[in-house]
């Protein structure tokens, strides 16, 4: 009798690891899904800049040419444990030099990376799922043009269950969606294309939308801000709520990103200061577009307690 | 005499009294420091784009206060005051003493641009650009975002 209780319970043991198996598979692209498309390192360039590539890739605060160096190394210390950007420079032996389209595509837009493993979303491609494939392919080729720099760096220090990588593979299938996050009924194109932006490859909801226990994004808190992930303090309100930019027009947000200036003359601190150098690269027609949807999406009050500005 | 004295006591007082209040409140002082500089930034921006005609007086009045602010803005950062209503980095109190460069760096680009005495707008132009970076370089490092 206890034998076959043993026996029924290394059955269930064995299925219900066969069932998180199963359903923790990554999901990469077939070669066949790729479109046929000649890259435009151009459109790549633009894309660069939204996406923000530099921010963690090149060297903290690095300025100019040296923002172009994606040699990673940058520590990022979050409550899941240690994760180490990784060198994206396009150097063939310790950086991304030897990857195939697909490869590229697979790792920005499905956390798959070229062996076929999960990666972390730490990598904003819960975001970069909704980009359009043929942008990523034009990222790339902007990106093969970078000099390549040789640095090896080390692994992730994850605190268990987080370092569990095939366990990733549940959160996809909690969290990733290529569907847009905000419906914008009877939006115009610049809306759109401002939607595609931040909720594509600016990964702006990374930072100012709350996250659940599990680091998703609560979606009925969409930009509303959040808690500081690097540190105390808060990622601001982006919606026209209470403590948000509502008291922003339109042209004063695109000016914000382009000049550096808020609409009361304060420039852009912390974190941001390098996505607003970023954005600045962008042409004007995509920050009046940002600054569309940033005005169309619901406006809600400050979804993190926060103190009233200043110095 | 006797009232010259007087005047000189109730204006020592109101002297004192100002360092009192900034030195109970660094914060609050702070960050009238910075709107000030706010309110000059949106002047010289309104030159700069052209929305008001350039007058050598409102930029001068501008760099001016720049240079002001730069004496004063760094003193107002004493132990403690990273706890409060604040956005200043904690970074602050742990490498005072880059941040305080930063703070030097500022004024002597304002004091520099106070004495080019911009008479033109592309004068102005250039002697407000190193400013600004200041401004920007400063709050990426040493200021939170929230």
């Amino acid at each position: 009798m206890l034998k076959r209780a043993a026996v029924a319970i290394a059955v269930l043991a064995i299925g219900l690891a066969a069932l998180f198996w199963f359903i923790t598979a990554p999901e990469p692209l077939a070669a066949a899904q790729l479109p046929a498309h000649s890259p435009d390192p151009v459109n790549g360039e633009r894309m660069f800049h939204a996406a923000g590539c530099s921010s963690c890739h090149a060297a903290a605060q690095a300025k100019g040419e040296d923002k172009l160096k994606l040699a990673g190394g940058l520590e990022l210390n979050t409550e899941f444990g240690v994760f180490r950007v990784p060198n994206i420079s396009p150097d063939p032996d310790t950086g991304i030099g030897g990857w195939s389209d697909l490869d590229f595509v697979n790792a920005v837009m499905r956390g798959v990376s070229p062996g076929g493993a999960h990666y972390y979303p730490a990598l904003p491609y819960a975001s970069y799922t909704r980009m359009r494939v043929e942008d990523v392919l034009d990222l790339k080729a902007y990106m093969d043009t970078l000099p390549p720099v040789q640095t090896r760096v080390a692994g992730h220090a994850l605190r268990f269950p987080y370092n569990v990588r095939r366990g990733v593979g549940l959160w996809k299938r909690l969290y990733l969606t290529d569907q847009p996050a905000v419906e914008l009924a009877g939006g115009n194109d610049l809306a759109l294309r401002g939607r595609y932006l931040v909720e594509g490859p600016g990964h702006c909801a990374e930072c100012h939308t709350s996250r659940d226990f599990l680091g998703g994004l609560k979606p009925d808190l969409w930009l509303a801000g959040a808690p500081n992930p690097e540190g105390r303090g808060t990622i601001p309100n982006i919606t026209s709520g209470d403590g948000g930019i509502g008291g922003w027009s339109e042209g004063e947000i695109a000016e914000a990103f382009k000049s550096g200036f808020k609409p009361d003359f304060d420039t852009f601190g912390g974190q941001m200061a390098a996505v607003q150098q970023d954005l600045a690269r962008l042409p004007d027609e995509d920050l009046q577009a940002i600054a569309a949807y940033l005005k169309a999406v619901p406006p809600l009050p400050d979804a993190v307690q926060r103190p009233a500005g200043g110095s | 005499m006797r009232r010259l004295m007087w005047g000189g006591a109730a204006l020592a007082i109101g002297i004192a009294s100002t360092v009192a209040v900034a030195t109970e409140d660094p914060i609050a002082t702070r960050k009238q420091l910075m709107q000030s500089n706010g309110a000059s930034m949106g002047a010289a921006q309104a030159l700069v784009k052209g929305e008001v005609p350039f007058d050598a007086r409102v930029a001068m009045a501008a760099l001016q206060n720049f240079e002001a602010v730069g004496y004063a803005f760094g003193d107002y950062f004493p132990p403690g005051s990273d706890q409060g209503d604040t956005r200043a980095s904690p970074k602050i109190w742990a490498e005072m003493a880059e941040f305080q460069q930063y703070v030097t760096d500022f004024r002597e680009d304002a004091a520099a641009a106070v004495a080019a005495k911009p008479e033109t707008l592309e004068a102005f132009q250039t002697a407000l650009g190193p400013i600004g970076e200041n401004c920007q370089q400063c709050h990426e490092e040493f200021r939170e975002e929230n």
